[in-house]
């Protein structure tokens, strides 16, 4: 969640920082930003007033217009992580902007990995009668969570920049081929078992007119704020990574005064 | 790359027979983990048995994580890792060859540890050719990925503590294939084991390739 925090934290400041730097990017990070809000504010007015219930599930339909559209975020911030990755990782197209890429990307992708349990959590309580279910799909996105919270720590972990950003890029390209080989074995281990498999989608749910709207806004304004967060979190770490270079400059060319005075 | 993989194996053997840090140290740890599973479950050998070879597996990747850092720690002492980097080894003969030191360290593991659970919780050990196999290709998966993140986590302050949290995730469909193998080998039917075997064996060769592939942007500039 901290991501989210930092980016919502600074609204002001940090757009006129990065005005500084391109004004086109930071309009089309206000606009992104605002068409973000506005979409997720209409996702919410339509899903909690306008859109009927559902015959089988009830007012628990609501949820169903917030909790896909987190997954598919999730997923594509992973898949943009790990693309990024391998782009740093070939010598030919080494730069540093793939790997904040990768890092904002990643970051974001375990808010919303979060964010899609919890919500199905609160969905598969009076669905399923139970929280928490051995389903390869809910398998695959916790342990999803997992590796990449492991990622954002070795990360986290200070160091010659190069040197961090390898490692990260090395450390996301194992996770991600993890991902695959999870889905399959639990996958298998669950048909194995006798135990009564979940039906993911439920009982039978007709999504039609005004649902079916409320879902597709729900897909478009939450890739928004995927977007923004995104965009936000990988200004910021060009930032730092200014600062810290400026700092160095700064501070190798006061030394080099002290030796001359 | 193959010659460069023996002697950096070869040398990783030669210390831990010297030193015999595993042996004296990991393999106790492993078997303490044993013990601990049998005394939170109960003595009830109902109870045992179906759950001996996850319990077996579990205490494995712990004692994994282990060797994966005493494999390093080695590499720590006295700048040894600058030494490799300097000596012109090929970095995939370097992953390697660590990698089968610590696929032995495991294998000689796993044997005295089967031995441990047959007699701590009663099982039968049987279908002995896949428990084998599955213990083999099991081992060279958790000694690919680990090496590979090992690397990652050497030489940072926090190594100790990071290693765990990247390195289990990863294996978790190796504990998942391994379990079940051992499962059905254990239970009479080694023959509908085979699936395991591949998941294990493809497991294994994907993060081989990867390390072999990887290892030198991981061991270039620190």
């Amino acid at each position: 969640m901290t991501a989210v925090a930092e980016a919502l934290s600074q609204p002001e400041g940090s757009i006129s920082a990065l005005s500084e730097t391109s004004g086109r990017a930071a309009l089309a990070l206000r606009v992104t930003g605002t068409l973000a809000v506005v979409g997720v504010v209409a996702t919410a007015w339509l899903g909690l007033f306008v859109t009927p219930n559902d015959v089988n599930m009830g007012d628990l339909v609501r949820l169903l217009y917030i909790h896909p559209p987190m997954a598919w975020v999730a997923f594509v911030a992973y898949g943009i992580a790990s693309l990024s990755s391998l782009l740093y990782l070939w010598p030919r197209t080494r730069h540093p902007r793939f790997d904040r890429m990768a890092g904002a990307s990643a970051e974001t992708g375990v808010v919303f990995t979060g964010l899609t349990l919890v919500t199905g959590s609160i969905w598969g309580r009076p669905t399923w009668g139970v929280w928490w279910t051995w389903d390869p799909l809910l398998t695959t996105t916790a342990l999803l969570f997992v590796l990449y919270l492991g990622y954002l720590a070795l990360r986290r972990v200070p160091g010659d920049s190069e040197a961090v950003a390898k490692r990260a890029a090395v450390a996301s390209l194992v996770a991600f081929v993890d991902v695959p080989i999870v889905y399959f074995s639990v996958s298998w281990w669950r048909s194995l078992h006798q135990a009564p498999t979940v039906d993911l989608t439920g009982r039978h749910l007709y999504v039609h007119g005004s649902m079916a709207w409320t879902l597709l806004l729900g897909f478009v304004s939450f890739t928004l704020v995927y977007a923004w967060l995104v965009g936000h979190r990988y200004r910021l770490s060009t930032l730092r990574q200014r600062e810290a270079d400026e700092c160095l400059t700064a501070a190798v060319a006061e030394r080099q005064q002290e030796g001359q005075s | 790359m193959l010659r460069d993989a023996a002697l950096v194996c070869g040398k990783d053997l030669r210390i831990e027979m010297r030193s015999r840090v595993t042996l004296n140290q990991v393999v106790p740890f492993a078997a303490v983990v044993m013990l601990l599973f049998g005394l939170a479950l109960g003595p009830d050998r109902r109870v045992l048995v179906p759950a001996a070879s996850g319990l077996f597996w579990v205490a494995v990747l712990f004692s994994s994580v282990l060797a994966v850092q005493r494999s390093f720690a080695l590499e720590s002492a006295d700048d040894a890792r600058e030494g490799l980097r300097l000596s012109g080894l090929d970095p995939a003969g370097v992953f390697l060859g660590k990698a089968g030191a610590v696929l032995a360290e495991l294998v000689v593991l796993e044997v005295l540890l089967a031995m441990a659970m047959a007699l701590l919780y009663g099982a039968h050990l049987a279908g002995v050719p896949v428990l084998a196999a599955s213990a083999v290709l099991a081992s060279l998966g958790l000694a690919a990925v680990g090496i590979l993140y090992g690397a990652a986590a050497s030489g940072l302050r926090v190594r100790e503590t990071l290693l765990p949290l990247l390195f289990l995730p990863v294996v978790a469909p190796v504990l998942l294939a391994a379990t079940k193998a051992w499962n059905l080998a254990l239970a009479g039917t080694p023959d509908r084991a085979d699936g395991w075997l591949s998941v294990l064996g493809v497991f294994a060769v994907l993060y081989l390739a990867i390390g072999t592939v990887a290892f030198g942007s991981l061991m270039e500039d620190r």
